[in-house]
């Protein structure tokens, strides 16, 4: 469960950067702070928040709904910008990236479970799953269908690629959601409760993969939690109170 | 990547039967009445037979004269006026002179049939290309001997004779007068009101004094240039040779136009006279008018269309803002949207063809327009297929680009 695990070549992309990070760092957050603005009230969503995600880790964040713990983990994904701050990946500070490079950069580093899966329900399995790949040019149709048979098959669920989301029950498709957040190869998994729809047995099954996903395949990641015994599962937690780290 | 849109988009037409049957008929039924006017429009002055040179042809169809006391009087010209001053031309290959047709009674036996004729000279048959089904038209010679001779088109043959065949030299009496059929012709449609006419015959039969001296009476002129690039000098030389016409009052008239125009220019220069100077056609004008009309034609079902697809998009920002987590970019998702928007519009374009070509046969079946046939060529389905783009790029790029903005956060949340 050390950056050992993770292949070297995950990091030989060519994207421009400057590696300011200690090399194990997967991810650097510093100073981050997240203010929603109206005409009338400021929201501090999130107060200078400084972490290091370091590479191969499990972490799960913690806290009351609320806490800024789903903006944070937003951040990370560079799905939303920080009001301050800086955020590093892989080394490479993102603050100057245009929406184009964060884009480029979502598609080959980073891999998104959402609590409510996000599949596209008028998609097959298959075609679910092949999203990320859509995305390189590189990849050929044949080879991403390929990919998207492995991930599937990871997940256990390669006999339902044919179905629609909507034939799947919620254990399922949150499995194919992981096996679409695997199927890029991504170095970074982002969990925002991957849990929380499902009951407590597919719950566990759901935690199994992705511990699996850790320790044997060397994928970090970050997994936002309500159910404290899942999250103590993880190698580290960390709690967050009133958009502040609280330990 | 492309089947993945496809697919996306059939899915998406599926799911929103009634959103997909709103957007199709918008864009179908605005893409009919388009191709219906544009093929009116083509059948009335497009190029085809008898004029199907029309790129070198130019029409003199009325004078206007100009009174001092500000009175305007507009006719066609007389025989006299074209005879004299258009014939002598020397830059035209050709210049043929016939008069506007009118309804004529004739019968067949007990029964009456009102036949529409028209008088002509020989040159008539020379610069418009009718087909001969049988014999042929009349010569020279026969225009200066005022022979009692006919053209007539294959419906009067069939009315008259019973048969459009072997009716060559048969008589056929038309305002109580014999006239021998030299030819048959195809049908000419009534809209093209310089060459139709159900007869034909010599101009010398006409009860009107040709050698009136007069500027305005009942005729009108084809001019067949000798080329397309002929049509400039022509004109030029038509504009000096017009400036010379004598007043035939200079007490009361203050000036004369008598101008040779395209066919589509003659028309013009009537409709657009209060709007353009004496020495102006109005095409331009005309142009601007009917692409303004059409633009804004197509405006309202195009933002219509706007509308439904921002709510549309909207609705599927979990989508969207999936596929920007996992790396689309604004443009890749603008792309996505457009090729879905274009591949509607064009299940609406094809549609919209179909039903213009049930709506044609259905005018061309009714009578309506007399010997109207009504054609969907590759011309007007090029339009069309420009239409339905304009449509889908249109209607497909504000609600993408609204959308493409969008936070990747923001989209998956629901966009708002």
């Amino acid at each position: 469960m050390n950056s050992t695990t993770a292949p070297n070549n995950r990091f030989a992309s060519p994207e421009i950067g400057l590696t300011t990070a200690p090399a194990t760092a997967m991810l650097k957050l510093t100073d981050i702070e997240k203010v929603y603005q109206t005409k009338t009230i400021e929201t501090v969503a999130l107060n200078r928040v400084n972490l290091t995600i370091n590479k191969g880790e499990f972490v799960s964040i913690m806290g009351p709904s609320g806490c800024g713990k789903s903006t944070l983990l937003s951040i990370m994904g560079l799905l939303d910008e920080p009001s301050s701050g800086q955020v590093e990946i892989a080394g490479r500070p993102v603050t100057a990236y245009s929406d184009k490079e964060l884009a480029h950069l979502r598609n080959q580093k980073i891999g998104f479970v959402f609590q409510s899966y996000h599949l596209i329900n008028d998609l097959s399995v298959l075609d679910n799953v092949e999203l990320p790949l859509l995305y390189r040019s590189s990849v050929s149709g044949k080879e991403r269908r390929q990919r998207a048979h492995a991930a599937l098959d990871k997940v256990g669920l390669s006999a339902r690629t044919n179905h629609f989301p909507s034939q799947l029950s919620g254990g399922q498709r949150q499995r194919v959601a992981i096996a679409r957040a695997l199927a890029g190869n991504p170095e970074l998994i982002l969990a925002d409760e991957p849990t929380g729809n499902l009951d407590s047995v597919m719950g566990e099954e759901i935690m199994d993969l992705l511990m699996g996903l850790n320790r044997h395949d060397g994928v970090t990641i970050v997994m936002v939690t309500h159910d404290e015994q899942q999250a103590l599962k993880t190698e580290r937690v960390i709690r967050f109170f009133d958009g502040s780290q609280v330990s | 990547m492309l089947l993945s849109y496809l697919k996306i988009a059939w899915k998406v037409l599926l799911r929103r039967k009634f959103f997909t049957f709103i957007s199709l008929f918008g864009i179908s039924f605005t893409l009919m009445v388009l191709l219906v006017v544009v093929a009116l429009f083509d059948h009335a002055v497009g190029a085809h037979a008898p004029e199907s040179r029309l790129d070198r042809m130019l029409f003199v169809n009325f004078v206007h004269i100009k009174f001092k006391n500000n009175g305007n009087q507009n006719s066609p010209p007389s025989y006299h006026l074209l005879d004299r001053y258009v014939r002598p031309l020397r830059t035209p290959e050709k210049v043929a002179i016939y008069s506007n047709f009118h309804s004529t009674p004739s019968y067949v036996g007990n029964a009456r049939i009102d036949l529409d004729l028209k008088y002509t000279d020989e040159v008539f048959w020379q610069v418009l290309d009718f087909t001969f089904r049988e014999g042929k038209a009349f010569s020279q010679a026969d225009v200066k001997a005022a022979a009692r001779v006919a053209v007539i088109n294959r419906t009067t043959a069939r009315k008259y004779f019973g048969t459009d065949k072997g009716v060559v030299g048969h008589i056929i009496e038309v305002n109580q007068i014999n006239y021998r059929v030299l030819g048959v012709v195809d049908d000419v449609p009534a809209m093209r009101i310089s060459s139709y006419a159900d007869v034909w015959v010599p101009l010398t039969n006409s009860p009107t004094d040709l050698q009136r001296v007069s500027l305005d009476g009942d005729f009108s002129a084809i001019i067949l240039a000798k080329s397309t690039g002929d049509i400039k000098a022509v004109q030029a030389e038509f504009d000096q040779m017009a400036k010379r016409i004598p007043l035939p009052d200079p007490k009361e008239m203050l000036y004369i136009n008598l101008h040779a125009d395209s066919l589509l220019g003659s028309f013009s220069r009537q409709i657009m006279s209060p709007l353009t100077d004496r020495d102006s056609d109005g095409l331009s004008i005309l142009y601007s008018i009917l692409a303004g009309l059409a633009l804004l034609f197509m405006l309202l079902p195009a933002l219509n269309l706007v509308n439904i697809n921002v709510s549309r998009i909207m609705e599927r920002s979990s989508e969207i803002g999936v596929r920007k987590a996992f790396g689309a970019t604004g443009g890749t998702l603008i792309g996505q949207f457009l090729v879905e928007n274009v591949f509607l519009t064009t299940i609406g374009g094809l549609l919209g063809l179909l039903l213009a070509y049930v709506a044609l046969q259905l005018i061309g079946g009714s009578q309506i327009l007399a010997y109207a046939h009504f054609e969907l060529n590759w011309r007007i389905f090029g339009w069309a297929l420009l239409v339905t783009l304009f449509f889908g790029v249109l209607s497909g790029v504000y609600p993408a680009f609204k959308m493409s903005r969008l936070q990747p956060v923001q989209a998956l949340k629901g966009g708002n």
